[in-house]
């Protein structure tokens, strides 16, 4: 087990000093987003004006959720092109031939994913609190935050890695990027959902991705309350439940050629 | 128990690819195995199967007494793999990988970096490792992938076409030391594609073509199927027939070509100094001479129809002219 554990860490630990000394891999992570960020902010920061718009301090109170459940998805991708290429390159052979258990292989580069979100919640954290916007909950408040976005990551991570083991073709996972708008701009991620008109409305009310944002965005926008955030675990779990399985699957079918 | 068994060993891919068409062989433990064919002949996919990365499709193998289907984990604590192309992490320093590999392969933080740094030493990347795999020449590349290869001290190592695209020097460096791995009882299994690689390492070697064994032995023992080795030589003096007279007494005179004489010895070298000390009896003086060895090339033009694919470029150089004895 404990041996199982270091395995795990070493395999996490070399994910995360790849995706540093890579910097395509760390910049659409953070600068993408932040970059979104702030066009959103700049160009429609008069949104809060419009009738039943939530009632926020700002908008980029209300914005940093969206940032932050972007880059946890583009961090998953970024987990996913990166096994891809470790396929491509022969190095997962080099980890299938060693006597360890092939599930470690998953679990570390998903363990790397969820670092990478905790350092999305720390950028989009502090950007926020640079830029004027305040984290009604306070410093627990704001660690909620932060383990969110890391969960979040690690279960969109396994959608990412279960992509890139069945495929084992990193232009593939790189190919879902575009989904990855698709699901956050029918949510209610960067606008309210109560304003989207329909077919989008109904179908924010479902995408697991409006509870994971609300659950993010409500320790920033207001006090900690229970539902959202505990709605918001509920999605990230149910996500990561999904992942996990399908990843385990494409793992089977990987190793079973 | 051998080191390695294989019995009937298929590997049909989808598509109705048979990339291995069911081959048997025995690898005995401190043996070096050369398996040698061309491109897409099978070997890739025999070592992959070996070493658990690829299931086969039928028959059996076991490695290191463990079958590599049903006991697929303990075959791989006994085993270590240098695959086709190093995989190896660019963006990883070489002291990094090491460590790395040794985690793997269960070993505690000190033991690993203890003989990280003693591998890493011994295939001479001490000053280079620090540096990432990504700035390695492929030589160095190499040398590292054998190094973490060896991390956990393996019964039994694969490497699969360990020298392809390397500068002779860096060929010679590996040779030399899969050479000392063996001497030290590692049975190492190797692919190549190279003559002179099966030639120079192996024990034994089998030579596949198109997912089947087409021949299997020492390389002395293949290349004795295919004929004997020819002693060529240029007469400085006397005449042609009295030589042939001379040489008849110790092999099968051959058709002479562009004025050499030409004679198959059944000993080969060792058959060289009676001749010498016959022809200087009988006064005849011999202005150089060569002994030609059968290649494996010969072996594999006799069991397959046709030549290895880049076997000219990889013949064994010319060998060196014998010094030609002093007239008495």
């Amino acid at each position: 087990m404990r041996a199982n554990a270091r395995v795990v860490a070493a395999l996490s630990l070399r994910s995360i000093k790849q995706a540093f000394r890579r910097p395509q891999f760390l910049m659409p992570i953070l600068v993408f987003p932040s970059l979104f960020l702030a066009v959103n902010v700049g160009g429609a920061g008069r949104a809060t004006e419009i009738p039943a718009f939530p009632d926020v301090a700002g908008f980029l109170d209300f914005e940093l959720a969206g940032a932050i459940v972007q880059s946890t998805m583009l961090a998953a991708v970024s987990g996913g092109v990166a096994l891809a290429l470790d396929i491509e390159s022969g190095f997962m052979d080099r980890l299938i031939a060693s006597p360890i258990p092939r599930t470690a292989i998953v679990v570390g580069r998903l363990a790397a994913t969820a670092a990478m979100g905790v350092l999305t919640g720390v950028w989009f954290v502090a950007i926020g609190l640079i830029f004027g916007a305040e984290i009604q909950g306070g410093i627990p408040g704001a660690l909620l935050v932060i383990a969110m976005a890391t969960t979040c990551a690690a279960a969109w991570g396994g959608f990412g890695a279960a992509l890139a083991l069945r495929s084992g073709t990193a232009s593939v996972v790189q190919g879902i990027f575009p989904i990855i708008f698709v699901i956050i701009f029918l949510s209610s991620a960067f606008f309210p959902g109560n304003l989207l008109l329909e077919p989008a409305r109904s179908i924010s009310d479902w995408n697991p991705m409006s509870f994971i944002a609300e659950g993010i965005r409500d320790p920033i926008v207001s006090d900690i309350s229970a539902q959202p955030v505990l709605e918001g675990m509920a999605a990230i779990a149910g996500v990561m439940a999904v992942g996990a399985a399908l990843s385990v699957w494409g793992l089977r079918k990987r190793l079973a050629t | 128990m051998p080191a390695i068994e294989v019995r009937q060993l298929e590997r049909t891919f989808s598509g109705g690819v048979r990339a291995v068409q069911g081959i048997d062989l025995e690898v005995a433990e401190g043996e070096i195995y050369a398996f040698l064919g061309p491109n897409g002949a099978g070997k890739t996919t025999t070592v992959r199967m070996l070493t658990t990365l690829l299931k086969p499709t039928a028959g059996s193998a076991s490695v290191a007494g463990f079958d590599v289907l049903k006991q697929a984990a303990k075959v791989r604590q006994k085993i270590g793999v240098a695959l086709q192309e190093a995989a190896l992490d660019p963006l990883m320093t070489g002291h990094e990988l090491m460590q790395l590999q040794a985690t793997l392969h269960g070993l505690s933080k000190s033991q690993a970096k203890e003989r990280g740094d003693a591998l890493i030493a011994r295939v001479g990347l001490t000053n280079a490792a620090d540096r990432r795999v990504g700035t390695y020449s492929g030589g160095m590349r190499r040398r590292l992938d054998l190094g973490t290869a060896l991390v956990h001290e393996p019964s039994v190592l694969f490497l699969d076409e360990p020298t392809t695209g390397l500068d002779p020097a860096s060929r010679a460096a590996i040779w030399e030391e899969v050479r000392k791995l063996n001497a030290e009882g590692t049975t190492v299994f190797l692919t190549t594609q190279y003559l002179e690689e099966a030639d120079q390492l192996a024990d034994r070697v089998g030579i596949i073509d198109e997912g089947l064994m087409a021949a299997e032995g020492t390389p002395r023992e293949l290349k004795a199927q295919v004929g004997k080795p020819r002693l060529e030589l240029n007469l400085a003096e006397g005449s042609q027939q009295a030589c042939e007279a001379v040489l008849g007494r110790f092999g099968e005179p051959l058709p002479p070509k562009d004025g050499v004489v030409v004679v198959a010895l059944e000993e080969g070298a060792a058959g060289i100094a009676p001749i010498i000390r016959a022809l200087d009896e009988a006064g005849i003086a011999v202005q150089d001479l060569h002994l030609v060895q059968p290649s494996l090339d010969d072996v594999f033009l006799e069991k397959t129809g046709r030549h290895l694919e880049g076997a000219d470029a990889e013949e064994q150089p010319a060998p060196e002219p014998a010094p030609a004895p002093e007239p008495a």
